[in-house]
């Protein structure tokens, strides 16, 4: 690590105050952000820790029933209480690392990280999801623009995010065996409006919506509704845990579990 | 029923007290006043000439207090290699120099280069940082074949080739076996790679230097397995400071698996820094560094083709192994691949032809030495999983065919130049289908393919040797050393005993095994006697702890040791009981004339022995404390059959291991508990090689698994409840309490009958998938599915 400042803020005007220095670099879980400061690939003048912001932890329901969480509420948190709300989004969060990764890490930062194989950016754009930051809200479709790039601006914080409740969802986690990230994630949503499927995990883009599929779910919500269909291997990642065309397949196969799993 | 204390009884390991509530003593506990830090800046290019190094700019930084390149090191020597092998020529291997930095080269991604020596670790970091190197960036060899062809390049410019050597096993054979193979009535082939590993203790390495101007006295405070065999090697060999100059303490390690047996640059570049500056120097392994500058583990690509009549009695065995040396020779890379390796390629059959061929090869990759089995994993995979390949290929039942070519005499002479002296390999194949529920596997099967999942059963069967080793005879074999053990047996004057052991414990429980024999020995509660180990100005000359050889080695030892004491007592018992030495008898620590009620405690003869007020002094000295050596006769040879059963989702490719059995022969047993843990620890690793391991390197030399993002670690959801058993003994005909080590049998027993089971999983589904090599990723058996 490279010395740095540490401010903890108790609002969210004073960690965007804060932010508005040279190199300063908001601090969510920091189980990204530690790590890559430990190896000296980062060097930011002055880290600013979201967990002191009271206003920016919890889980709630908002007005038109959707639920909402703010964006530095750790993964065991959602785990326990969204669980009520919305079962898959819960049960992905009680699958995130490990009780010590969970217990720090949160869903401002896995969603600002934008990994392509993280889990939450599934759940965000397979539910549709809408991301508040301090001065704006962004649709989940306009927000992932590629790995680890998002649509938030320098100093940005993510403050909630706001999940509508589908009346099916669930999403299938095939983990890469050293990492336990998703080596393919499927994130499968059916609302009134027709389907959504999210994958994480798959593609040199990052997560992204199988359009496919949802139409032929939206029109039969049943696995077998897929199986005609085929996912092309083209700009599929490829590293030691997979080749393209692996991940491709599994991609269908994880879809197909998602529906036949989803309550 | 069941004993509670002494040989046979599964007493808990006192050990754990101190590790599980955070009061072990491991090496980076050690803070010594005054001390600096180091940091190695390593080549992060796997293979360049080091055109110059610019240290101003670092040097000065603050807190800098020193920077040295390989230029520092000229005077002294290069890490010495402990073994040397004689090719199939007779000649002897190529023997690279290895020098403490970098010196005009670079060869391996990971290679320290330049050390800053600083006031505190992130200021001899923020320095290193600010070194310039010129380098000349070089061609990588990575693969082995590649590096072997002619006008590779070179990654010791000053050695004719990258091969170390090409070694024939045994020589004088290889017409019989050619001929053999000619002429059999069924050969089965099999090509396949013997995945590299990163044997990962828990522990990073850690060295902590020391030099006192008072008395000359340097100190080495280091994770090792074998403190005496460090001061030796760093001693005479690289830094040229007697012993009497040189103490090496190896306190609580972590975990060693074999990575810790070596002499490492840190070791002696700490040492060495410590005088140069005149302060203490302590280097902290990270785990990114760990991946690149631990020894890693096998590395072979083999073919093996084995020979049957039309009975299918097995009639020859030829193998050809490339087999990767890295970079650089570590400790004792030379052995594994050859003599730890070849002689066991018999494994549990009475094969009466066997030609093993050997290329070790020189490559810009991290240097690869033992690890957990060392040369038999490697041995042990490729035959059974030939056999299993056999059987297949001859429809005949994997296990019959087996059984059919057992040895079943003993003393055993294999074709490999070793002797079997005891064994049953029927019986614990017998066990082993019992524990395994073999009968009951059809159903399972059945059961799952209900479920849409493909089930396997897998058997193997292994044989090591351990003990390590008869000093003559690797003196033949090229060792540079010997492989006795020793033990001392200081009895206190109030009776109780510290037991100082060449052994070192780095989670094997010798700290409560050791106590368990002497306690049977001379009938005082263990609690009355202590272990000694890893310092070696404490402990006698012993050779460390490595290849399965504490109990029956130096073990053997400290039993010649507390042998002599009790024949002293018995003298001072005699002469206070006013008896004669012969009539005197010892049992739960009581001296008794034999036929009398005549007696005298323990405690009281070793108080005499140390306050010799009634005492013989004429004929005996006072005190009591007894040092034994102990050469072994002969390697010791446990063996085993074990069983997997897996079952694999044919949707994902993903293998799930549903049960493990293992039915293992390790002589008499000291504490059957401790023997369970190491075999559970052993089938861990085994099965971390067979389904989640990989240590890869990309075609520049660049290490792609280096983190826990991308090796992946056996954990314990990847890993069933195991059923173990080792009922069935054939003590070990030549050391004193028949026993044959237990400590890699599970590392090296367990892959085979994984993959073997997954074949067999995938061929029930109509895939017909000859095999797949290791690690069983889900991406890998998914492809083998496909293209089948
Ligand atoms: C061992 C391990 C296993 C893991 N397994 C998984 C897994 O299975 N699936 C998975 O999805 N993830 C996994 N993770 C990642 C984990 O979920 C992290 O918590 C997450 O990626 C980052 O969240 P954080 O709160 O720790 O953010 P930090 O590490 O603190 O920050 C990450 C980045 O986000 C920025 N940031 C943080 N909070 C905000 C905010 N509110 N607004 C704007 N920017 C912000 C930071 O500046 C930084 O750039 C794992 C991590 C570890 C260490």
């Amino acid at each position: 690590m490279y010395a740095f400042e540490i401010e903890r803020p108790s609002t969210i005007a004073d960690a965007v105050n804060a932010l508005k220095g040279e190199d300063a670099q908001a601090l969510g879980g920091g189980q990204t952000l530690i790590p890559t400061l430990k190896q000296r690939l980062a060097m930011p003048s002055k880290l600013v820790s979201l967990s002191g912001i009271g206003e920016m932890k919890g889980v709630c329901l908002g007005d038109a029933g959707e639920v909402c969480i703010g964006g530095a509420t750790t993964h065991a948190t959602v785990a326990r209480e969204a669980a009520a709300h919305y079962p898959a989004l819960a049960a992905l969060a009680s699958h995130i690392g490990d009780p010590a990764v969970r217990n720090r890490g949160t869903i401002g930062g896995s969603l600002a990280n934008n990994d392509p194989s993280a889990c939450y950016p599934a759940a965000a754009l397979g539910s549709g999801a809408t991301i508040i930051t301090n001065n704006r809200e962004i649709a989940a479709d306009d927000y992932f623009q590629g790995m680890f790039t998002t649509a938030l601006e320098e100093g940005e914080v993510i403050t909630e995010v706001r999940f509508p409740v589908p009346e099916k969802a669930n999403y299938q986690k095939f983990v890469q065996p050293a990492s336990r990230f998703a080596l393919v994630g499927v994130f499968v949503a059916k609302y009134a409006g027709g389907v959504r499927v999210a994958v994480t995990g798959a593609s040199e883009e990052g997560v992204f919506r199988w359009t496919e599929a949802e139409e032929a779910l939206s029109g039969n919500f049943d696995g077998g509704a897929v199986d005609g269909l085929s996912v092309p291997s083209d700009g599929m990642i490829s590293d030691l845990h997979g080749t393209p065309e692996y991940r491709a397949h599994l991609v269908k196969v994880m879809t197909k579990r998602a529906v036949a799993a989803s309550g | 029923m069941p004993k509670d204390s002494g040989i046979g009884a599964s007493t808990k390991r006192r050990e754990d007290v101190r590790f599980l509530t955070g009061a072990g003593n491991y090496t980076d506990d050690i803070n010594i006043h005054g001390q600096a830090y180091v940091h190695f800046l390593r080549a992060d290019v796997a293979h360049a000439t080091i055109n110059s190094i610019d240290t101003s700019g670092a040097a000065d930084m603050p807190g800098v207090l020193r920077i040295f390149t390989g230029a520092d090191f000229e005077a002294v020597g290069g890490l010495p290699c402990g073994w040397q092998v004689t090719d199939k020529h007779g000649q002897p291997m190529q023997e690279p120099k290895h020098p403490v930095l970098a010196h005009g080269k670079i060869r391996h991604v990971g290679e320290p280069v330049c050390a800053v020596v600083a006031e505190t670790y992130a200021q001899a970091r923020d320095a290193a940082e600010e070194i310039v190197l010129d380098l000349t960036e070089l061609p990588a060899m990575v693969d082995m074949k590649e590096a072997v062809k002619d006008g590779a390049t070179k990654v010791h410019d000053d050695l004719t080739s990258n091969l170390c050597y090409d070694w024939g096993f045994v020589e004088e054979n290889k017409d019989a076996v050619d001929e053999a193979i000619k002429n059999a009535a069924h050969v089965t082939t099999l090509e396949l790679v013997n995945n590299r590993l990163v044997a990962n203790p828990m522990e990073p390495r850690v060295a902590v230097g020391e030099y006192s101007r008072s008395d000359d006295m340097h100190t080495l405070h280091t994770t090792s397995q074998n403190p005496h065999v460090i001061r030796l090697l760093m001693g005479a060999f690289v830094l040229g400071i007697p012993e009497h100059k040189l103490r090496v303490v190896a306190p609580d390690v972590g975990g060693g698996f074999g990575t810790k047996i070596f002499h490492y640059a840190e070791e002696a570049f700490c040492t060495f820094a410590a005088k140069a500056v005149n302060r203490p120097v302590k280097w902290t392994s990270t785990r990114s560094e760990a991946f690149m500058s631990d020894a890693h583990g096998r590395d072979h690509v083999t073919k093996i083709e084995l020979a049957m009549d039309a009975d299918n009695n097995f009639t020859a065995i030829r193998t050809e192994t490339y087999a990767n040396m890295g970079a650089y020779l570590s400790t004792f890379a030379p052995s594994v691949p050859t003599w730890l390796h070849g002689t066991l390629m018999a494994g549990n059959y009475k094969t009466p032809l066997i030609y093993v061929n050997v290329k070790a090869v020189f490559t810009n990759t991290v240097p690869v030495d033992a690890y957990r089995g060392a040369g038999r994993p490697e041995a042990t995979f490729q035959l059974e999983r030939v056999i299993d390949k056999a059987a297949r290929e001859r429809g005949v039942d994997p296990i019959a065919l087996r059984r059919q070519n057992f040895v079943t005499e003993f003393p055993y002479a294999t074709p490999v130049a070793v002797e079997y002296d005891t064994g049953d390999y029927e019986a614990t194949m017998a066990k082993l289908e019992e524990i395994a529920d073999i009968g009951g596997f059809a159903a399972r099967r059945a059961a799952s393919e209900k479920n849409g999942k493909l089930r396997g059963l897998g058997v193997n069967c292994y044989i090591e040797a351990c003990g390590i080793a008869p000093s003559n005879l690797v003196g033949q074999l090229g060792a540079r050393a010997g492989l006795y053990d020793a033990a001392t047996v200081r009895v206190n004057a109030t009776g109780s005993i510290s037991v100082m052991v060449g052994a070192h414990s780095h989670g094997q429980g010798h700290e409560t095994s050791f106590p368990q024999v002497i306690s049977e020995m001379i009938g005082i509660p263990e609690d009355q006697i202590d272990i000694v180990h890893g310092d070696t100005s404490k402990i006698p000359f012993g050779m460390g702890t490595y290849g399965s050889r504490s109990l029956a080695v130096c073990g053997s030892a400290m039993v010649r040791a507390a042998e002599k004491v009790i024949n002293k007592a018995k003298k001072i018992a005699a002469h206070l009981l006013e008896a004669s030495d012969a009539d005197i008898e010892l049992k739960n620590g009581q001296f008794t004339v034999a036929g009398t009620d005549k007696s005298v405690a323990w405690g009281d003869v070793t108080l005499a022995a140390y306050v010799p007020h009634n005492y013989p002094l004429e004929d005996i000295e006072p005190g009591l404390e007894e040092t034994a050596f102990y050469d072994p006769a002969n390697f010791t040879y446990p063996a085993g059959a074990y069983a997997c059963e897996v079952e694999v989702d044919p949707d994902t490719g993903k293998v799930t291991i549903e049960r493990f059995s293992a039915a293992d022969d390790f002589g008499n047993i000291i504490n059957p508990m401790i023997v369970s843990g190491q075999v559970h620890g052993g089938i861990a690793q085994g099965i971390g090689q067979a389904l989640l391991e990989n240590c890869s390197y990309d075609e520049n030399g660049q290490l792609i698994s280096a983190s826990y993002m991308d090796y992946a670690m056996p954990r314990a959801d990847d890993l069933p409840f195991y059923s173990v058993d080792h009922s069935c003994q054939t003590p070990c005909t030549h050391n004193p309490l028949g026993v044959k080590g237990c400590g890699e049998a599970g590392a090296i027993g367990s892959p085979p009958s994984v993959v073997n089971a997954v074949i067999d999983a995938l061929q029930s589904g109509g895939k017909n998938v000859a095999h797949i090599d290791m690690p069983l990723t889900p991406s890998r058996v998914w492809a083998a599915m496909n293209n089948a």
